[in-house]
C-alpha cells in the first residue's frame, strides 16, 4: 500500500523537476513565484513534524540511548554507558525470547485466521445485497467500536467457568465444558477474542476495495465460462491484494505488540498468563514494577526493531501483489 | 436446503440453475446469520448481564445469555453513580476528554500536513514520505516507556496531557489525507484560484477543505477509536484515579473483584458500566456509515 506510492513519488519527482526546471529558464519572475509557494508545503507540514519530532522521534531515539546505558544503584544513580551489553542480555534472556516465539505462534495463528475470515465474509457479502447482508456487515463490524480493553473483559466473562454459558452450552450436548482460561487453552481463548474484535474491520477494507472493481469484469468472465468460485478466487482476491498486503501488515503490527487482552485476561487467569507473557508485557512490568527503565527500552527497542524488520520483510515479500514494484 | 425449493419432477435447465442460485444465496445468508452470531452475542451477554443483580449474574433463572425474573438495571446504573462515589462517570468523562483532543487534533493535524504533501512540491518532500512511511511501522507501544520517562522529566506525568499529547501523532492519517488530496484536489482548481489573487490559506480553507470532507470523517473516526481504545498508555502515565479513562478504570474493578474481598465485588457495575461505556461509539459509527464505509479502504486505493 505505501511503497508505490513512494515509488511514484521518487519517478515524478524527478520529471516534475525537470519540467519546473524547463519553465525556469523560460521565465525567471514565474519560478519566484513558484518556488516561494513551495514553502507553504513546510508551513503545512510543520504543525505535525513538531509532533512527530517530539513524540516519535525523540522518544524513539531516547529509548535507543537508554539501551545503551544503566543506571541503578550499582552504578550510583548515574547513566553509565554500557554499549550492546543489555542486547547482549536480551537476546541470552529465555523470558524475552519465549515472548518474542509466544507472539510469532500467534502471528502464525492468528494472522491467516482474521484474514481468512474476513476476505470470506467481504466475499460473501460482495454477492449479495439484500437487508440481511446489510445487517449482518454491521453487525460483523460493531465489534471495532468496542475498546479493546472491554471486549477482553466480554469474553472473560464469557469463559468464565462461574458465570460463563460455556457449561450451558456444553451440557444440551452432554459434554462437560472445557476450561478456556487454562493454560492449555489460554493461547486459543486469545486467538478468539482478537479474531472476534478485528476481523469485521479487515473486512469492511476489503468489501470497500471488491465494491471498486467494474462489474463488467465478473460478466466477461461469465461469458468465458467461469464459475462464481472461480471467479472469487481468479479475479475478486488478485483485484483486491493491495488491499489484503495492507490488512496483513496492521494485523502483523497489532499482533506482535499484543498487550491488552492477556494483561485484561490475566487477572481471571492468573495461573495461565505469567506477568511476563508477551515481550510488551514483561517491559510493562520490568519498568513499572522492578525500575528497570533501561532494560525496559532496550526490550521495547528490540522489539520494535522485529516488528519494523517483520513487516518491511512482508511488504517485500508481496512487492508484486500489492503492487509496490515499480 | 435446495430440496424443498425444487418442487417441479423435470426441472429445465434454467430452473435448475435458478434453484441452484437460490441455494448458494440461502447458504451465503446462512453463513452469514452465523459470523453475525458470533460476533453480537458477547454484546447479548452484556445487555442482558446488565439487568441482573451481582448475584443474579452468577445464579439466575435464565442463565447467562437470557434475562432473569429481576430486573436491576435502573439498581445497577444507580450503582455506578454511588459505588466509589460515582468515579465511573469520571472516568467515561475522562474517556471523552482524551478522545475528542485526541482524535480532533490528531485530525487537524493530519490534514494539514496531508495536504501540504499532496500539493506542494517542496525540498525535502520525498525525503520527508519516505520518513512517513516508515514510520507507520513503528510499534507505538515502543514508544510508551521513553514517552513516560520523558514526560516524567518535565513534571507532565499524571496529568492530562500526558494521555492527550501523543494521541495527536497519527502518521496513518497523514497518509490517508495525503492519498485523498491527491484525486480529489485538482490542481487546476488551485491554479484557477490563484489566478484570481486568493492566497494559499484561502485556498486551503475555501476549496480544499469542503473537497477532503470524507477522508477528514475517516480520520476523526480512526483516530478517535484509537484514543478510546488506548490502555497501554493510560496505564503508564496514570496514576491518580481521578484521571483514568474508562478502559483502565473498568479494568481496575476487575482486578479487585478477582482479588477477593466481598465488598469490592462488583460484577454487575463492570457489567452495565461497560455497556454504557461502548453505546457512544456504536452510536458514533451507526450514525456516520455513510462517511467510514468507503473511507476506510481509503490507503488501499491508488
Amino acid at each position: 500500500m505505501t511503497t508505490s506510492s513512494t515509488a511514484v513519488d521518487q519517478t515524478a519527482g524527478p520529471a516534475a523537476a525537470g519540467a519546473r526546471g524547463g519553465k525556469l529558464r523560460r521565465s525567471s519572475s514565474t519560478s519566484t513565484i513558484d518556488s516561494k509557494r513551495q514553502w507553504w508545503g513546510w508551513i503545512f507540514t510543520t504543525p505535525f513534524t513538531i509532533v512527530f519530532v517530539l513524540f516519535l522521534i525523540v522518544p524513539l531515539s531516547y529509548a535507543f540511548w537508554m539501551s545503551l546505558h544503566n543506571k541503578g544503584i550499582a552504578t550510583g544513580g548515574e547513566s553509565v554507558f554500557v554499549g550492546i551489553d543489555n542486547y547482549v542480555r536480551a537476546f541470552t534472556d529465555p523470558i524475552f525470547l519465549d515472548g518474542l516465539l509466544l507472539v510469532a505462534r500467534f502471528v502464525a495463528v492468528m494472522v491467516p485466521i482474521q484474514i481468512g475470515v474476513a476476505l470470506l465474509c467481504a466475499l460473501v457479502l460482495d454477492t449479495l445485497a439484500t437487508q440481511l447482508s446489510k445487517a449482518s456487515r454491521l453487525l460483523i463490524f460493531v465489534p471495532y467500536a468496542v475498546p479493546a480493553v472491554i471486549g477482553a473483559l466480554m469474553w472473560g466473562f464469557l469463559y468464565s467457568p462461574r458465570f460463563g454459558p460455556a457449561q450451558d452450552l456444553f451440557g444440551l450436548f452432554g459434554l462437560a465444558a472445557p476450561d478456556f482460561l487454562s493454560s492449555s487453552m489460554i493461547f486459543t481463548s486469545l486467538v478468539n477474542i482478537v479474531t472476534w474484535q478485528w476481523v469485521g474491520y479487515y473486512m469492511i477494507i476489503i468489501y470497500a476495495a471488491l465494491r471498486t472493481i467494474d462489474p463488467s469484469v465478473y460478466e466477461a468472465a461469465r461469458i468465458d465460462g467461469a464459475n462464481g468460485a472461480q471467479i472469487a478466487l481468479r479475479i475478486k482476491v488478485p483485484m483486491v491484494s493491495s488491499s489484503m498486503v495492507m490488512v496483513v501488515i496492521f494485523s502483523l503490527i497489532g499482533t506482535l505488540q499484543f498487550f491488552t487482552e492477556p494483561t485484561v485476561l490475566r487477572s481471571v487467569a492468573q495461573g495461565a498468563i505469567p506477568p511476563d507473557y508477551t515481550p510488551n508485557m514483561y517491559a510493562y512490568s520490568l519498568a513499572f514494577s522492578y525500575s528497570q527503565f533501561n532494560y525496559a527500552s532496550t526490550i521495547a527497542f528490540a522489539l520494535g526493531i522485529f516488528v519494523f524488520i517483520g513487516s518491511y520483510l512482508f511488504l517485500y515479500l508481496t512487492r508484486k501483489q500489492s503492487g509496490l514494484k515499480s | 436446503m435446495t430440496t424443498d425449493l425444487e418442487t417441479t419432477q423435470a426441472p429445465s435447465r434454467r430452473t435448475r440453475r435458478a434453484s441452484s442460485k437460490n441455494s448458494r444465496r440461502i447458504g451465503s445468508h446462512a453463513f452469514l446469520l452465523i459470523m453475525a452470531l458470533y460476533f453480537v452475542i458477547p454484546l447479548w451477554f452484556l445487555i442482558v448481564g446488565s439487568t441482573k443483580s451481582n448475584s443474579g449474574l452468577f445464579v439466575g433463572s435464565g442463565g447467562a445469555l437470557w434475562f432473569n425474573d429481576e430486573f436491576n438495571l435502573v439498581e445497577n446504573i444507580r450503582g455506578l453513580f454511588e459505588h466509589q462515589g460515582g468515579i465511573y462517570w469520571i472516568w467515561l468523562r475522562n474517556s471523552f476528554v482524551y478522545a475528542f483532543a485526541g482524535g480532533v487534533g490528531a485530525t487537524v493535524l493530519a490534514v494539514f500536513a496531508g495536504y501540504g504533501l499532496a500539493k506542494y512540491r517542496f525540498r525535502g518532500r520525498g525525503a520527508y514520505f519516505t520518513v512517513l512511511l516508515g514510520s507507520v511501522m513503528v510499534p507505538l507501544t515502543a514508544l510508551t516507556i521513553p514517552t513516560f520517562v520523558l514526560l516524567s522529566d518535565i513534571g507532565l506525568i499524571n496529568t492530562m496531557w500526558a494521555v492527550i499529547l501523543p494521541s495527536l501523532l497519527s502518521p496513518i492519517g497523514v497518509y490517508l489525507i495525503r492519498v485523498y488530496s491527491q484525486d480529489a484536489i485538482p490542481d487546476e482548481m488551485l491554479d484557477a484560484g490563484r489566478v484570481d489573487g486568493a492566497g494559499e490559506l484561502r485556498l486551503f480553507f475555501r476549496v480544499s477543505l469542503p473537497l477532503l470532507r470524507p477522508a477528514m470523517v475517516t480520520v476523526l473516526l480512526l483516530a478517535t477509536v484509537f484514543s478510546w481504545n488506548n490502555f497501554f498508555l493510560p496505564l503508564a502515565v496514570l496514576r491518580d484515579t481521578d484521571l483514568l479513562p474508562v478502559t483502565v478504570g473498568l479494568n481496575q474493578w476487575q482486578a479487585l473483584s478477582n482479588a477477593g474481598a466481598g465488598g469490592e465485588q462488583v460484577w454487575n457495575l463492570i457489567v452495565t458500566g461497560a455497556l454504557v461505556s461502548i453505546i457512544p461509539l456504536i452510536a458514533a459509527f451507526l450514525g456516520l456509515q455513510k462517511y467510514w464505509q468507503g473511507g476506510l479502504s481509503l490507503g488501499s486505493i491508488k
